[in-house]
């Protein structure tokens, strides 16, 4: 098919390794036309930066900022950016699927087509769906555990930055070279040296393992902060269910990702230094990645719901008015997900063979945890049963949650039954469900975050309006995309086709693209109602706890002060802002020094040699490699020479801030 | 060379001597825990290894296998320098804690040598098997031992690293407390090596040879 498509010609030249003009696909349009939009919005705003003098702003309260809140903050920025691209990708597949049927070839080869369901899936997963959830990790749970910050504020600016240096790397892939042609988790021997030659798969490599480091280091730093940074008197029980779930999904990661490291460290071996691990000779076997990389993978979908069912915990409780049903069974059915997550990685291939006996104890290990999810599912349920329900849009999401995540969990324990699953494997019924898991769950999750915790981040609420018509859209929106999916799946439509010999198909995939269309709205919904709120944010303002809210996180300013807090809260037990609420809070006027971290360029630093590093990677420039690696080395040796890292706070300025909007 | 560590305890001793206000009255250092979760997730990382040796460790692919390739004798002097290192670290932790800045000092020199000594011979041996054709690229048996075992090295590397970096501090601020949590830390790192060692030793050679 890819008759145009041919590599470029292989030819190491010491200084650019194997990078050569031939890898810019100036001959592709669509390609072209990106980069051109790309460029231009870039120069706008540059242009805009300097003209309004934002650079040293940015510098000092961004790039070097150390506070865990303006940390989350940015990752959720970092979210909505990738989120638009990977969203992009998605209306091109439906656009291309509506199209190619019965002999007929859409707009997109198969060599590019290829590379946009992998780059889909990989942008979606690590640098959206994961952005967002450890920005909103970061941002509430410091402050629902009454914390100054995260408990180290340093490694909290790495680990974003190289978030940052992976999805950079990613992007650049995309007018530099090629991505990947092989699936968001890159089975050998397909994306091995014999089959995929060229830089994509060696993007995808670097991009993930860079990215993973910040992962990796940021879940140690949560976990570190939940065991010893909550306020005194607060115990494990007492925590809101958004900071268990933030421990849950953090021993997740930090169990989960380092397998995910090896893993990718392993398939780099080959590719790199003609290793043997996933070969078809020597001795590999490619099995074997599969099973490493689900065995990181599986525990990864639930990294990346558990904070949302946290999420909506705490929405239902505030908006019902009530604590929330059966606070300890929430806790046990998180902490047996969180174990059940290790031992069903198999079901992603059942139809490996392994056998009966095997595909059995997947099979049931899987169906089992329909039980600690039905437990929560039940929780929230009865947490609304006799409350006094406030539909705000928050809460839209939450219930469009509950009928949509029911159905996929449905959907999902369908296919962990084997002989069903060889019929379904690798078909759209397949990425049906995991679509009706992951939108009906996390990005639903992500949404009603975002509302909910903007007061507290900025001190005004977001538009309802644009709230509400940004929910309707991407809640029928979803239906009209996914439903066809499953149906066409049951028909036998495989994933990952560029075009299909059944015109019969066709009016599904028409309907799907529709669907994608209608989200599409949804979308640009959010962002002129973040436009729109931003205008009006004098209108919009609203104190300290607009929402009646229970936890610490309400008890402080909105927007909160750098040290959080102005005292430390003496937690009595659950809900504690609420009790204090009840017996007319106010802060004390005997401030302290307040005792906090200082900002510095070494996390961006190392993260910009990382993504120099990545880079040079990926083309085999080695004079480059071994350059940044060394400038990476002395860097972060350097900053362990600074052993000034900390300043006070005057009790003046404490004051001062204070006394500008401190809780009523 | 820690990343872990942590900029909110005071650096007591370097630049200001506040006493502590606000946070070390209810929160001791999460420095220590926070390095325990990352030696475990390192310990996964090994373990996904470990696994992956266990699987392809039998893959000769018509080449050679352990018993053509191992020497015992070099394998336990090798462990008997990496064992010994991590009784001079101890030693050095013991005179660290009587404030004893020169014999720290010196029982990590020791330590490093003993470090730099294994990971010469670990080089020696990589450096023979490629020579005479057992290469990691011969055979997924040996791609799983030079990637677990480089792994182990490149490890004991970073430690020697991260060692004299440490002694470069301990010389010009002496044992404050920023440099007792990080030679604290680095003893952790170091032991954490010595027991991923015995695994590699057991599960790589021993076994392998009987």
């Amino acid at each position: 098919m890819s008759t145009n498509m041919t590599q470029p010609s292989e030819t190491l030249s010491p200084i650019f390794g194997r990078l050569s003009l031939d890898w810019i696909p100036y001959h592709e349009p669509i390609l072209i036309g990106t980069f051109a939009g790309v460029a231009l919005g870039g120069l706008l705003v540059l242009g805009l930066m300097t003209y309004f003098r934002l650079w040293v702003p940015l510098w000092k309260n961004w790039i070097t900022t150390v506070d865990h809140k303006k940390i989350g903050i940015m990752y959720m920025v970092l979210g909505f950016i990738m989120m638009v691209r990977g969203f992009a990708d998605a209306l091109m597949m439906r656009a291309q699927q509506a199209m190619a049927a019965g002999g007929a070839e859409g707009y997109l080869p198969p060599h590019h087509f290829d590379q946009v369901f992998t780059a889909h899936g990989v942008i979606m997963i690590f640098f959206v769906a994961m952005a967002f959830v450890t920005g909103i990790m970061n941002y509430v749970m410091p402050l629902q555990i009454g914390a100054r910050d995260v408990a180290f504020p340093f490694l909290n600016n790495f680990s974003f930055w190289m978030t940052v240096a992976g999805a950079l790397l990613v992007n650049i892939s995309l007018f530099i070279g090629e991505f990947a042609r092989v699936g968001w988790l890159a089975f050998p021997p397909l994306s091995g040296s014999a089959f995929s030659h060229g830089p994509g798969v060696d993007y995808y490599l670097w991009a993930l393992q860079i990215a993973g480091v910040g992962t990796t280091l940021s879940g140690i730093n949560l976990i570190a902060t939940i065991l010893k940074m909550r306020a005194p008197g607060m115990k494990m029980m007492d925590m809101p269910i958004f900071a268990w779930t933030s421990l849950i999904t953090n021993v997740l990661i930090v169990i989960s990702f380092p397998v995910l490291t090896a893993t990718l460290a392993l398939l780099t071996l080959d590719r790199y230094l003609g290793f043997h691990f996933f070969t078809n000779d020597f001795g590999g076997n490619a099995m074997m990645y599969i099973n490493l990389i689900w065995i990181w993978g599986h525990p990864e979908v639930y990294i990346l719901i558990i904070p949302c069912f946290g999420v909506f915990s705490e929405i239902v409780s505030t908006f019902s008015g009530k604590p929330i049903f059966g606070y300890k069974t929430m806790v046990w059915a998180t902490a047996c997900i969180m174990v059940l997550s290790f031992v069903v990685w198999l079901h992603h291939f059942f139809t490996m063979g392994s056998g009966a006996n095997v595909n059995t104890f997947f099979g049931i290990t899987t169906m089992i945890i329909a039980v600690p999810t039905g437990v929560k599912i039940f929780n929230w349920l009865f947490t609304m049963y006799k409350g006094r329900v406030r539909l705000e849009v928050p809460m839209l999401w939450t219930i469009g949650f509950l009928i949509t995540f029911t159905i996929g969990g449905m959907t999902g324990v369908l296919l962990a039954v084997p002989p069903v699953d060889f019929q379904l494997h690798n078909t759209l019924f397949l990425i049906a469900h995991f679509h009706n898991v992951i939108i009906g769950g996390v990005v639903f999750a992500v949404y009603a975050a975002v509302t909910y915790w903007w007061p507290k981040a900025f001190g005004f609420k977001l538009s309802e309006k644009w709230g509400r018509r940004s929910f309707w859209f991407w809640f029928v929106g979803f239906y009209f995309a996914f439903m066809p999916l499953y149906a066409l799946g049951l028909m036998g439509a495989t994933r990952r086709v560029n075009m299909y010999p059944d015109a019969g198909w066709q009016p599904y995939f028409i309907v799907a693209a529709f669907g994608a269309f209608l989200i599409l709205l949804g979308i640009v919904c959010t962002f002129i109602n973040f436009y729109v709120s931003i205008m009006n944010r004098k209108a919009l303002a609203c104190g300290n706890d607009p929402w009646d809210g229970r936890t610490l996180e309400w008890a402080t300013q909105s927007p909160p002060a750098p040290y959080n807090f102005p005292q430390e809260i003496h937690v009595r037990g659950r809900e504690e802002f609420w009790r204090m609420k009840q017996e007319g809070f106010a802060w004390s006027k005997d401030y302290a020094p307040i005792h906090m971290p200082k900002g510095t360029a070494t996390g961006a630093l190392l993260a910009a040699g990382a993504l120099v590093f990545g880079f040079a990677m990926v083309w085999y420039i080695w004079w480059l490699a071994i350059a940044s690696f060394l400038g990476m080395l002395i860097i972060g040796i350097g900053h362990t020479f600074n052993y000034n890292r900390d300043y006070y706070i005057p009790v003046d300025e404490v004051a001062e801030t204070e006394a500008k909007g401190a809780l009523a | 060379m820690s990343p872990l560590d942590a900029t909110r305890t005071p650096a007591s001793g370097a630049g200001h001597a506040v006493t502590d206000h606000d946070h070390g009255g209810h929160h001791a250092s999460p420095t220590p825990i926070g390095f325990w979760i990352y030696l475990m997730s390192d310990c996964i990382i090994f373990g996904a290894l470990f696994a992956t040796y266990a699987v392809l460790g039998y893959g000769y692919a018509g080449g050679p296998g352990p018993k053509d390739l191992f020497e015992p004798g070099f394998v336990a002097v090798e462990t008997a320098l990496l064992l010994f290192s991590s009784i001079t670290f101890g030693l050095a932790m013991l005179q660290a804690d009587k404030g004893k800045r020169d014999g720290t000092l010196m029982w990590l020199a020791v330590t490093g040598v003993l470090g730099l000594g294994f990971i010469a011979m670990e080089v020696y041996e990589f450096r023979h098997l490629v020579h005479i054709g057992a290469g990691p690229d011969r055979s997924a048996f040996l791609s799983a031992f030079f990637a677990l075992v480089g792994t182990h090295g490149l490890h004991v590397t970073a430690g020697t690293i991260w060692l004299v970096t440490l002694m470069v501090q301990i010389g010009m601020h002496g044992l404050i407390g920023a440099n007792m949590r990080r030679l604290g830390t680095l003893s952790m790192f170091w032991h954490f090596l010595d027991l991923i060692w015995i695994g590699v030793f057991s599960f790589v050679y021993l076994v392998r040879l009987v």
